[in-house]
C-alpha cells in the first residue's frame, strides 16, 4: 500500500456515451466514451479560450509519475457553474473524474468533476 | 429629533436599495448548478424579468441574450434551423459546388466532423469568425447601439462589432463591393415600428457560415429580420441566399428568441487569442488525437 500522498489511479472504466457537447469548435471526435477517476496534484490550471485545462501529476501502479491533463469547457461557460480562474492552485491534491478519454492513449480526458482537498466538488452537473 | 430623522433615512435607504443589492450579490457556489453570471460575476436573472411592457417604437437599444437559456445560441452542430445531424429535413439545398465545397471543409462537429489533425476550421487559428457565423455559432450576449444613421451590434463572441447603415444609402450589388470584408457591408431599414431588416453582402469567402463548415461564395446575401415582440423579447430570423452554393434561400434561424438583459449586465470577454489557441492546440488538441500522434 503506497503512501496516501502518493497519487494513484482510483477507478477505471465505464461505458458511457458522450452527450452532445458544447465544446467550442474543435469537436470531440478524438475522445472515446470511457470514464476514469484519477487522484493527483495540480501543477497548473490554464484558464484560456477556446478551452480551459487542468494539469495534474499522478503516479501509476508502477510508481511512475504521469502528467495528466483534463480538458474542460471555455471560461465563459464554466463561470456559471462556480468554476473560476482561481478554482485550483498548484500543489493542491484533487480527485478528477474524466468522461471521454483520449483515443490516442495519452493521459488526457474531458473533465466531468473535480473534488478539492476539503471535499468540495466542482462540476457542470449533467451539462457539458 | 435629528438622530431619529437620520435613522429613518437609513432604514428607508436600506429598503429602497435592498432589491438591487440582492440581485447583484454573488451567492455561494453550488456544484453542478448552472447559475448564470455576467462578466463581473454578478447573478443574472434567467430567464430575464418580464415587464410585460410594450416595445418602444423603432428601438433595439439594449443588451440581449438567447432565451430561455443563455447557451441556447451555441449551435455547435449548426444553426437551429439546419443542424448537421443527418436528418433529411435538415439537408441543405446544396448546388454541386456547394456540396463539394462543404466536403472540403473539415469541421469539428456535425456529420462531417473530423479529428483535430484534419480540421481546417479557420476559426481554429483565430481567423475572424466573420458574419454570419458570429450569429450562427456561439451567439451569446449582444448589445445594440443606435442613432439616426447607424445601428451598431457588439458581440460577446470574439468581441467584435458590426455597423449597419440606415442613412438611406443603397446596399452595394454583390459584384460591386469595394473589397470583401469579414463582416461585410450592411444596410438596414425599419419596415414597421418593431421590425428592423438588415441586408449584408460583400462577405469574405474564407469564413464559414456556421460551425459545421457550411460554405458561402462572394454571391452571399444575408437577410436578418430583428423583430421586437415586446419590451422584453426580440426574435431573429436569418435567411441565407447564395445561388452559387445553394439552389434556393434557406432560413438558418427562424424567430430565434433573445431576451433583454438588465442595464447593469456586463458582457463577458470572450476572445480568440492566437497565443492561447496555439498553446491549446499543442498541449491538448494534438496529443489527444490518435491520428495527429502518428504524424
Amino acid at each position: 500500500m503506497r503512501n496516501k500522498l502518493v497519487m494513484t489511479f482510483l477507478v477505471a472504466v465505464a461505458l458511457l456515451s458522450i452527450s452532445t457537447s458544447l465544446f467550442a469548435h474543435h469537436g470531440n471526435a478524438a475522445y472515446d466514451s470511457k470514464t476514469m477517476t484519477v487522484k493527483g496534484t495540480v501543477t497548473a490550471w490554464v484558464w484560456t479560450n477556446p478551452h480551459s485545462f487542468l494539469k495534474f501529476d499522478a503516479k501509476d501502479d508502477k510508481g511512475n509519475v504521469v502528467h495528466w491533463l483534463g480538458e474542460w469547457n471555455a471560461p465563459s461557460t464554466l463561470v456559471n457553474f462556480g468554476i473560476t480562474a482561481k478554482s485550483f492552485k498548484p500543489g493542491e491534491e484533487v480527485t478528477v473524474t474524466m468522461r471521454g478519454m483520449a483515443k490516442s492513449g495519452e493521459p488526457i480526458g474531458r473533465v466531468e468533476k473535480v473534488v478539492l482537498p476539503d471535499g468540495e466538488e466542482l462540476s457542470m452537473g449533467n451539462e457539458r | 429629533m435629528l438622530n431619529r430623522f437620520v435613522a429613518a433615512a437609513i432604514v428607508i435607504a436600506g429598503i429602497v436599495y435592498a432589491p438591487v443589492t440582492r440581485a447583484q450579490t454573488t451567492p455561494p457556489r453550488q456544484s453542478g448548478k448552472n447559475i448564470h453570471r455576467d462578466g463581473w460575476d454578478r447573478i443574472v436573472p434567467e430567464p430575464p424579468a418580464q415587464t410585460g411592457a410594450p416595445a418602444p417604437v423603432r428601438d433595439l437599444t439594449g443588451i440581449w441574450e438567447p432565451i430561455p437559456g443563455y447557451r441556447d445560441g451555441v449551435f455547435a452542430t449548426g444553426p437551429k434551423g439546419y443542424p448537421s445531424d443527418g436528418k433529411p429535413e435538415h439537408e441543405l439545398p446544396f448546388t454541386p459546388l456547394g456540396l463539394k465545397t462543404w466536403h472540403e471543409h473539415k469541421p469539428g462537429f456535425g456529420t462531417t466532423a473530423v479529428p483535430i489533425a484534419e480540421n481546417n476550421d479557420p476559426f481554429d487559428i483565430c481567423d475572424p469568425i466573420g458574419f454570419p457565423r458570429v450569429e450562427l455559432f456561439n451567439l451569446r450576449a449582444i448589445q445594440f447601439y443606435q442613432n439616426k444613421n447607424q445601428m451598431a451590434i457588439i458581440y460577446q463572441n470574439d468581441q467584435v462589432w458590426r455597423n449597419i447603415w440606415m442613412d438611406g444609402r443603397e446596399l452595394p450589388k454583390v459584384d460591386d463591393v469595394p473589397e470583401p470584408r469579414w463582416y461585410g457591408y450592411s444596410v438596414g431599414k425599419w419596415v414597421d415600428g418593431y421590425t428592423f431588416v438588415v441586408e449584408t453582402v460583400g462577405l469574405d469567402e474564407r469564413t464559414w457560415i456556421d460551425n459545421v463548415g457550411r460554405p458561402h461564395s462572394d454571391q452571399l446575401k444575408v437577410t436578418e429580420t430583428w423583430h421586437r415582440v415586446n419590451h422584453d423579447v426580440m426574435e431573429l430570423t436569418m435567411t441565407i441566399d447564395d445561388p452559387k452554393m445553394y439552389t434556393k434561400p434557406w432560413n438558418a434561424l427562424d424567430k430565434f428568441k433573445l431576451g433583454l438583459q438588465p442595464e447593469w449586465f456586463d458582457i463577458r470577454e470572450q476572445v480568440c487569442a492566437v497565443s492561447e489557441e496555439l498553446d491549446y492546440t499543442k498541449t491538448v488538441a494534438k496529443p489527444v488525437d490518435a491520428a495527429a500522434n502518428k504524424k
